[in-house]
């Protein structure tokens, strides 16, 4: 009986740069990944927050002053177009994975409705939210 | 010796050797993260800048702290997952499994700590 062979496989090419130009659906596409990741910087800020309104005065006073400053603003803002953008792409993803929208035209009408939904969705959010 | 054929081995299982489990998984915390985090997003966005009296009172209610739980439980388990995919196609070797390892611990203490403050909130 054959046993599997060692191969050295290889990792998957980055393609955009080296070998494809980049373009509207490759972009909107690896945007998803460096939100989806980058959301943990948000994360931590917000689960830091949390934790310190459970524990005492100093603590919250301490991780309130961090995330209403200016740094908390710049990531929990980017955060949020991060969430939006990601959550767009998702459903994106979504509509790929039943078979849908995978003409190149469609694509790619999906694509800016991603980078302009999700700058749309943010601005309401900061309007809407207080 | 082995007993189960090398076709009965991989049928269904792909190159991954676990077939669309992962995909699936993610597909399902994708569709209820879909429902969650808009509501969250309002929830927590309405919370912050608060009095720490305020920001207690908000998350010791039960649905933004039921939410806040589930945002944190499905979220970051959806993060685990995703950021191994991310791992698996730039890093190969022990440096990938170091990654993999840190990426899902990281994962696990966020939950942990953010269901400990709600607990601690709520309770």
């Amino acid at each position: 009986m054959a046993e599997s062979k060692r191969v050295v496989r290889p990792l998957s090419p980055f393609m955009i740069g080296p070998y494809y130009r980049p373009q509207l659906t490759s972009i909107t596409s690896i945007l998803t990944r460096i939100t989806g990741n980058a959301l943990i910087v948000g994360v931590l800020l917000m689960v830091w927050w949390l934790l310190a309104a459970a524990t005492s005065d100093a603590a919250f006073d301490r991780a309130n002053g961090v995330a209403t400053s200016w740094f908390g603003d710049l990531v929990f803002t980017g955060s949020l177009w991060a969430v939006w953008y990601h959550t767009l792409a998702g459903l994106r993803h979504l509509i790929f994975d039943s078979g849908h929208g995978l003409d190149v035209p469609t694509a790619e009408r999906m694509g800016w409705a991603c980078i302009i939904g999700s700058v749309v969705l943010t601005v309401a959010t900061l309007l809407i939210v207080r | 010796m082995r007993y189960l054929t090398d076709r009965k081995r991989a049928v269904g299982r792909g190159a991954g050797h676990s077939g669309t489990e992962h995909h699936w998984a993610m597909k399902v915390s994708s569709v209820g993260l879909l429902l969650l985090v808009p509501a969250w997003v309002y929830v927590f966005g309405s919370a912050l800048g608060g009095t720490r009296a305020e920001v207690v009172e908000t998350f010791a209610r039960p649905f933004p702290a039921i939410l806040t739980a589930l945002v944190l439980v499905v979220g970051m388990r959806h993060f685990a997952m995703g950021a191994r995919t991310m791992i698996e196609d730039y890093a190969r070797g022990g440096t990938r499994k170091a990654l993999i390892i840190g990426a899902i611990s990281l994962s696990y203490a966020v939950t942990a700590t953010g269901l400990f403050a709600l607990v601690r909130i709520a309770l």
